[in-house]
């Protein structure tokens, strides 16, 4: 017997392989385990473990004016919504909100684009964020009070700082990724400058663009809440951060709960509902993104 | 081996020439004073290691890059920038944008050349689709398609657009052995029946036999003209024949070296990488 592994030489044969192979049956899963692939059932049962826990929480504490339970904030909040001054209130901030958001985004696509066009519009752009973005919306807040007096001025002002830096960087780092040879094709068929643009660089760099877009939501709430805190009303025409401020010098904290509860509503709402679509619809089905 | 005595023609200008091209990037010179004639109907191949400047000079066709010295014309007129009378198929899978449906990928540069309506645009992009052979996947996106579907998606898109000249920018490479084969078939098809005219670009020795007519071999550093040879007389199925085999070790030794030396294992070792696979293949094929 040699010691040289020799593989045994066997009959060769071939197939007529079937067009239509077998396909794997589709075993259905449990109730349950279905149930549980569902992303937004796993995230009412996260919303719905938290809630128990803070009404928890709550009790054993046994101190309204400190930490008022789920119970107690969803009455409060359910008040505020039947009298309607809650809704008023979300009201008054989402249209500031949405002026200034849509401010912020018109002036952060116009530094992109030269940006992308032209090399002092690239200049501006990198000198301009990193000048301005580290700076916290707010600590303008008393140069805006100045300039623009009390009132919806200073907001959209500061909301629009808030937006304009993060979209403009995002927007901007995502231009630059788009691969040369996308560029090139574009090129090709006569594409230059704004119409470049419109047609490749912006849908190419849609995923960044829409992290850019979210970040600035986010930003553009936290600045206008915090802002409202600070400067509160003009004409008894406050916004959500006021009601929330009055509210804690009348000590009624579960309406400054319920407050913050419809901030973070609306966050979700937005996410769910704005964003994700938005998400599934361009990027994810366009296979740009998980 | 004695060169092919050919009559001179007369009577046909060309229709794309490179008169003097030198090409620079920053200090290093990618070509160095390189001309030739493409004629209507040519399948003309660039051919070289990598650093011979091929692509380079595709690009410069296709008016990406501006000669440092010399030029390009096009019936006549010098190229001065990017045109859709010649429709680059480049080798990356991600020249399709992603967000459009093969169908709309193929009505995307007629409709942004404002050549058809959208109406007769999606009708000539279904034709096209149908003629590579992707009936049934109008609709899909580019990310559930193949490698080889994605270039098929390129060249429809390219054809589409009945460019003056077709450049393909080693349109192959990045596709496997088989499918590449097969594409070579294809696009050896399409020409038969349409008679388009094609500058291609490849560092593979046998896919510029079977696909070109005409062959112009480039040497590295900065490249240069070596040789400009026929090679209208091979298609897929001669691929095996003796004649191939010898014009195949003819440009093997013209590239790599001097033919009185034959083709050594060290000229073999300092071809670069991407070239010496398929120069290892030739040898032993």
């Amino acid at each position: 017997m040699s010691l040289v592994l020799d593989p045994p030489v066997r009959q060769e044969y071939v197939h007529v392989t079937n067009t239509a192979a077998p396909r794997a049956v589709d075993i259905p899963l449990p109730l349950a385990r279905r149930a549980w692939e569902q992303a937004w059932l796993r995230k009412i049962f996260i919303l719905v473990v938290l809630a128990v826990v803070w009404e928890g929480l709550a009790r054993w504490q046994n101190n309204d004016l400190l930490l008022p339970g789920f119970v107690q904030t969803a009455q409060a909040f359910a008040s505020g919504v039947a009298s309607g001054e809650l809704l008023d209130r979300v009201r008054i901030s989402l249209a500031v909100l949405l002026q200034g958001y849509a401010a912020g985004i018109v002036a952060a696509f116009v530094l992109t684009a030269l940006a992308a066009s032209t090399r002092i519009g690239r200049d501006l752009l990198e000198t301009l964020t990193s000048m301005f973005n580290p700076l916290p919306a707010i600590a303008l807040l008393p140069l805006a009070l100045l300039w623009f007096g009390l009132g919806k001025g200073s907001l959209i002002f500061v909301i629009v700082h808030a937006v304009l830096w993060p979209l403009a960087l995002g927007a901007y780092g995502g231009f630059q990724s788009v691969p040369e040879t996308l560029r090139m094709a574009g090129r090709n068929y006569g594409l230059s400058g704004l119409r470049l643009v419109l047609h490749i660089l912006v849908p190419a760099a849609l995923p960044s663009i829409l992290s850019g877009l979210k970040i600035g939501w986010a930003f553009a709430w936290r600045t206008l809440i915090a802002a409202e805190l600070v400067f509160g009303t003009t004409g008894g025409q406050g916004g959500l951060g006021w009601y929330i401020f009055q509210n804690r010098n009348e000590l009624y904290t579960d309406k400054v709960f319920a407050g913050l509860a419809a901030v973070i509503l609306i966050g979700l709402l937005v996410e769910n509902v704005v964003f994700r679509p938005l998400e599934s619809v361009t990027v994810k089905r366009w296979g740009m993104q998980r | 081996m004695a060169f092919q005595v050919v009559r001179p023609h007369t009577g046909v200008a060309p229709l794309l020439v490179a008169d003097g091209v030198s090409l620079e990037y920053g200090a290093t010179r990618a070509t160095h004073d390189v001309s030739f004639n493409v004629y209507r109907g040519d399948r003309f191949v660039l051919l070289g290691p990598s650093g011979c400047g091929k692509s380079s000079l595709l690009k410069a066709a296709a008016g990406f890059i501006k000669p440092a010295a010399g030029g390009i014309s096009i019936d006549g007129r010098r190229i001065d920038g990017p045109g859709p009378d010649r429709i680059v198929v480049f080798q990356e899978f991600d020249q399709l944008p992603p967000w459009k449906t093969v169908k709309e990928n193929v009505m995307f540069p007629l409709l942004m050349t404002k050549r058809l309506n959208r109406h007769h645009a999606e009708e000539r992009a279904m034709h096209w689709i149908a003629k590579v052979g992707l009936g049934g996947f109008e609709n899909a996106h580019p990310h559930t398609l193949s490698g080889g579907m994605k270039q098929r998606v390129a060249i429809a898109r390219a054809l589409a657009m009945q460019p003056e000249i077709l450049l393909m920018d080693e349109p192959f490479a990045a596709l496997d052995a088989l499918t590449r084969r097969n594409m070579q078939e294809e696009l050896g098809r399409l020409w038969e029946e349409l008679r388009f005219t094609l500058l291609f670009v490849t560092h593979s020795i046998e896919e510029a036999l079977v696909v070109g007519n005409r062959i112009l071999l480039l040497s590295p550093h900065p490249g240069q003209v070596r040789a400009e040879l026929n090679s209208h007389q091979f298609g897929l199925d001669s691929a095996g024949g003796a004649d191939f085999q010898a014009a195949t070790q003819r440009i093997h030794g013209l590239l790599f070296g001097d033919p009185a030396q034959g083709h050594s294992a060290a000229a073999v070792d300092a071809a670069p990488a991407a070239a010496g696979a398929h120069i290892e293949r030739s040898r032993v094929s």
